[in-house]
């Protein structure tokens, strides 16, 4: 990756920071492991928790005897959702996506009913954690099962009921039209046109269950001792969980501090408010004493919230020269059984996204939220976007394939040009900056386009057993949420602001506080070389402080790839207050004009001398105050909250190329190349790391996960023999390319990466897979896109049937005559 | 992830252990690299009241030349028969085999005697060991007792061992000079395989003189595809041919049906396997 040199560092003219592949701060603990993980954290007396979850789908909960549980070795007591109903509190939905939203009461334990396979049902806390265990077995639950609704579609119908008390399965309907917002046209318009003169394309595809699987599973200390209560979690939003903390058990909110200290990756994952965090604050109250649960990897898949989940039903009208007039996009998303932190809002984070890069003069957009008996879902890396992404990039290339013309090109007829930035999108948004073409460019010279396209045809040719397909993604997103006007009209519970502090220590060094939350991406690496630049310091004398709602107070966390664009921001902006500080200290002991000074390099010199004050002897002078002008604060410290003005669009060309062995149906990745414009880039090996990661879990999704179900509700896919997480084995080299337009949104230039290479990767390899089989007539294989899948599309022509028959593995050999082919779209 | 409470024991002879297990009941298990066994006490599937660690029995450890055949003691692990000499100069389909199992931390832990004795379907030594007529002696209060590989096997994760006995060693003729293939379809590479085919074969000039070929994960114990093998005798090592012979290779099978394909791909999989590792094997 090349590194940027037309950045902008503020005021210093040094060896830049920002730009530079420094390597990452946090990495030796983080790697080696000997660091602050939740599940690390002793403290003297402290109790243990073992969750007893329902094996169930649905049921009612006629009985429970805790009796021998509670005569267990050590055990000190044993929680029903009964006996805590009144103080447990509840898990708060903080965005109801329509004022009609319906919406269960998410008690953290079960009261009557559980209404999916893995809520919790009684809690056992002890002395240790294999006692707790170990008086788990023993509590006894009486349950009488309820039919259960599993099927995303059919309970769309509401044939079975997942809440019988709400009367419907359907949450909310949120729609977004062009023609009422004003800001294009009237889709169904175009789409008639277009069926006299034009192309119609019809497609429904299915965006499966994913797990977000991070790497350290969910674990939660409280310690009730003291004046705070305090808690450790492991997640993602210190912040955003003290607040729900206290408006849902009355604790106040300043008595209440939240820590995250490192915590091993979330994708999303971590973005919850989960049963496990109430119930262990419960647990310590009642008890008195700090209380521990670290769940288990069979309860992180089962119980922690799942992601995606979507049937997506597309029209595409065009004009027979592939102009696109409109796009339609129904959605049917499962929000599993209660509706999550923000899980209702996720489809619609993509509501805005399914016109993408392109110049759709009308657009329309319904998605019906709706709740079943399985795991609740909420975000996972992306967040909506990657199925508004899939969606479209499926769409066209499609549309290409209708017109026979190369797959880009008939992007390139509908993409914005560069010129014609910035841009209102048909969905309202404004795109500041981007340039399809250059990223385009440089992706089909890296990737070896035209020569690779040239082999397809030999292959094809050939009759060659081995097939190549190439695919295509050229995305964009909207991340680093949010402005806070925006989220306000979308009725979401909060705002999009972050909070920084830079304290200038009298030793000179520097402690920076950011109200993003790290866990994993390298914020302390990414703010150290911002700081460095603006305030002229070496990055090593910057300490980044995260993830304490006593030390960084205020906060919003992190996710929608915000923290750079959002929180680097607020930091620039403090770090700006603190030269302003310093300003009139270093006019008085230079005995200079304020205008006569010039802050470069980490000093104020006067101008037209040699005299000059680095920031650290002005640390120095406002730590002992002896010499400073009347009325001057003895403090450089400074803090800012920024709100963004904007979101941020990153974008970029995604091209793959995958063999597929057409006897067995194996795929085999033989090329990856993205070219993504993320803006300014402060570390480009954090940015590498971001897609390298990135790209693997949305590769993963078109070819490897899936969380599935039995039809009794079970979850099949429970562990990592069967839910398939890819490793650094079942990966290649990718070879990633830049091209930068820079932000105009935000100082730095930056535009969000965390998300971006799960975004993209999908559709280029799920469109890889279609274009390799085209010649045998398949127009999509359902994800993720499995051997037996691919070779059953070869040999049908068609698509391919849903997993869940052969969810339970079994050996029956009668049973597996019957398998025909459906096609899915 | 916490097993339930049992007693633990490691002697240090086969003997001892005997006596362990004797004492122990039903109620006990063998514990050997644990690749296996430890995940299934984890998830309290399983709750013995006694464990008995063969860990530090070192005859059990290690591979011996015995004339025409080597022998492998139960507790060599997987990484070690790997680069065990012996292995590699007349076992090569075990070095094929084990190249793909697991990962480098599994196959540092997990054991060949293990394995076998686990019976999973989807293990990837029961197939080799099958085609090679490999003989497993297994030691019980009364003394030691040998089974041929073709009885090894009794069902989904059952062999002939009975409660209260040990597998100690398993004899592998030597098949010097063979070509050997292990063709292992899966997903990800740390997945148990969805359908594997172990070949050994023996050319002279362009033709298979004989051949051997075992089928991973295509019922419920590791299968040897004799009708292929019968087939590919006095065949010439071509394309053709073997697709021919391959053709047979389902013939008494019961594959199962699950998230990574049915039955009957599994079926079609395995013909197409059984062809590549016939033809790799045989160098052609
Ligand atoms: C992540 C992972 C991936 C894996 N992937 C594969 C794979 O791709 N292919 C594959 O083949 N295997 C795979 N395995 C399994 C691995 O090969 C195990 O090592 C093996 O199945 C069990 O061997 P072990 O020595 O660990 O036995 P243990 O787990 O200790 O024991 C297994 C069973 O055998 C019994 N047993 C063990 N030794 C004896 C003995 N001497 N006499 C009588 N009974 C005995 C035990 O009581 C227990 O019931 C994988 C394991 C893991 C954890």
């Amino acid at each position: 990756m090349t590194v940027t040199d037309e950045v902008s560092t503020g005021s210093t003219g040094g060896p830049r920071e920002v730009g530079s592949a420094r390597r990452r701060k946090e990495d030796q603990r983080l790697i080696t492991g000997r660091t602050k993980w939740t599940d690390n954290i002793q403290l003297p007396g402290m109790l243990h928790i073992a969750m007893v979850r329902s094996p169930f789908a649905h049921a009612r909960i006629t009985h429970i005897d805790t009796s021998a549980a509670k005569s267990a070795p050590n055990v000190v007591t044993v929680l029903t959702g009964q006996e805590v109903s009144e103080e447990q509190g509840v898990l708060a939905n903080a965005w109801p996506i329509t004022p009609d939203q319906v919406a269960p009461v998410h008690p953290p334990i079960a009261v009557d009913r559980v209404t999916f396979a893995g809520e919790v049902v009684a809690v056992v806390v002890a002395r240790s954690a294999a006692e707790a265990r170990d008086a788990a077995e023993l509590v006894d639950v009486d349950y009488d099962e309820l039919p259960a609704a599993l099927d995303l579609k059919e309970a769309a119908e509401d044939k079975v009921l997942a809440h019988p008390d709400l009367g419907t399965n359907k949450s909310a309907l949120w729609v977004f039209d062009s023609a009422e917002a004003g800001t294009g046209g009237a889709v169904d318009e175009a789409i008639d046109k277009a069926r006299t003169d034009g192309i119609v394309l019809e497609r429904e595809y299915r965006q499966q269950r994913l797990i977000p699987a991070f790497m350290e599973p969910r674990s939660v200390v409280v310690d009730p001792t003291g004046e705070q209560i305090t808690m450790w979690s492991a997640t993602q939003i210190p912040h955003i969980l003290r607040y729900l903390l206290a408006a849902t058990t009355g604790v106040s909110e300043s008595k209440i501090r939240v820590i995250a200290p490192d915590v091993g990756g979330g994708f999303g994952g971590k973005l919850q408010s989960t049963p496990e965090e109430w119930i262990t604050f419960l647990a310590a109250r009642r008890t008195g004493r700090p209380v521990k649960y670290t769940e288990t990897r069979s309860e992180s898949l089962m119980a922690a919230h799942h992601g995606r989940d979507q049937w997506q039903r597309l029209t595409l009208a065009a004009t027979k020269d592939g102009t696109v007039t409109g796009l339609k996009v129904d959605l049917l998303a499962d929000l599993g059984s209660y509706v999550s932190l923000v899980g209702g809002g996720v489809p619609v984070l993509g509501a805005f996204m399914f016109n993408a890069i392109y110049k759709f003069p009308a657009y329309q957009f319904k998605v019906q939220t709706v709740l079943t008996n399985k795991a609740w879902t909420d975000a996972y890396r992306g967040a909506g976007r990657p199925e508004a992404t899939f969606a479209i990039e499926r769409l066209m290339d499609e549309l290409a394939h209708e017109l026979g013309v190369d797959p880009l090109e008939i992007r390139e007829k509908n993409w914005i040009k560069h010129e014609e930035f910035p841009f209102t999108t048909v969905a309202g948004l404004e795109y500041d900056t981007g340039n399809y073409e250059q990223a385009t460019a440089e992706a089909k010279r890296i990737f070896g386009y035209d020569e690779l396209r040239a082999e397809q045809q030999r292959r094809r040719e050939a009759n060659d057993p081995v097939q190549l397909g190439i695919g295509v993604s050229t995305f964009t997103e909207m991340c680093g949420l949010a402005p806070s006007r925006v989220l306000g009209q979308l009725s979401y519970g909060a705002g999009g602001w972050e909070h920084a502090s830079v304290r200038m220590l009298p030793t000179g060094k520097v402690e920076v506080i950011t109200g993003a939350s790290a866990h994993g991406q390298g914020h302390e690496t990414a703010w150290s070389q911002i700081v460095a630049d603006r305030l002229g310091v070496a990055f090593e004398d910057v300490e980044v402080l995260h993830g304490d709602t006593q030390i960084s107070h205020k906060g919003l966390d992190t996710y929608g790839s915000r923290s750079l664009v959002v929180g680097g921001e607020a930091l620039v902006k403090a770090a700006d207050k603190v030269i302003e500080k310093a300003r009139p200290i270093a006019a008085h002991l230079l005995e200079a004009s304020v205008d006569d000074l010039e802050f470069k390099d980490g000093s104020f010199g006067v101008r037209g001398t040699d005299k000059g004050i680095a920031m650290a002897d002005l640390a120095a002078a406002a730590f002992t105050g002896h010499n400073l002008p009347d009325g001057v604060e003895p403090t450089l410290d400074s803090d800012a909250t920024y709100d963004p003005v904007n979101f941020s669009y990153p974008h970029g060309t995604h091209l793959c190329a995958v063999e597929i062995d057409t006897e067995t149906g194996g795929l085999t990745m033989r090329k990856y190349t993205a070219v993504d414009d993320v803006g300014t880039i402060v570390n480009p090996l954090i940015v590498e790391g971001q897609l390298h990661g990135g790209l693997v879990q949305g590769i993963a999704q078109a070819l490897f996960e899936e969380a599935v179900y039995d039809d009794s509700g079970t979850l099949v896919s429970a562990s990592f023999v069967d839910y398939l997480v890819p490793t650094a084995a079942d990966t290649i080299s990718f070879d990633l390319g830049t091209s930068v337009t820079p932000s105009t949104t935000n100082s730095l230039g930056t535009k969000g990466v965390g998300e971006a290479g799960t975004i993209a990767s999908t559709p280029a390899v799920v469109n890889a897979v279609v274009d390799a089989l085209r010649p045998f007539g398949v127009s999509d294989v359902r994800m993720p896109c499995t051997p037996e899948r691919i070779w059953k599309a070869i040999h049908t022509g068609g698509g391919t049937e849903p997993t869940e028959k052969d969810a339970m593995p079994h050996f029956d050999e009668n049973d597996v005559a019957d398998r025909t082919d459906g096609a899915s779209a | 992830m916490i097993p339930a409470q049992f007693e633990y024991v490691a002697p240090t002879t086969v003997e001892d252990a005997l006596a362990a297990l004797a004492e122990g009941g039903e109620d006990a298990k063998v514990l050997a690299g644990g690749q296996s066994l430890l995940p299934v006490l984890r998830m309290r599937l399983n709750a013995p009241s006694l464990v008995v660690d063969l860990g530090r029995i070192e005859s059990l450890r290690g591979v011996r030349d015995d004339g025409d055949a080597i022998v492998i003691g139960a507790m060599t692990t997987h990484s070690e028969v790997f680069h065990d000499p012996l292995v590699n100069e007349h076992a090569t389909l075990l070095v094929k085999a084990i190249e793909q199992l697991a990962d480098p931390q599994v196959r540092h832990r997990g054991t060949f005697g293990g394995a076998l004795a686990h019976a999973d379907p989807a293990g990837d030594l029961g197939a080799p060991v099958l085609a090679m007529g490999a003989t497993f002696t297994i030691a019980g209060a009364g003394g030691s007792r040998t089974v041929a590989a073709d009885d090894f096997f009794q069902g989904l994760l059952t062999t002939v061992i009975e409660d209260g006995e040990l597998l100690t060693e398993v004899r592998v003729p030597k098949f010097t000079g063979w070509g050997a293939h292990y063709e292992k379809f899966v997903r990800v590479h740390h997945q148990w395989p969805i359908v594997a085919v172990a070949a050994a074969v023996r050319t002279e000039g362009g033709t298979i003189a004989e051949a051997r070929v075992g089928l991973t994960n295509m019922g419920l114990t590791p299968l040897r595809a004799r009708s292929v093998e019968a087939a590919l005798a006095g065949q010439p090592a071509t394309d053709e041919a073997v697709r021919a012979a391959a053709a047979s290779a389902t013939e008494g099978t019961h594959p199962p049906s699950d998230l990574n394909g049915d039955a009957d791909y599994r079926r079609h999989v395995a013909t197409v396997l059984t062809r590549r590792a016939v033809l790799a094997a045989a160098g052609a």
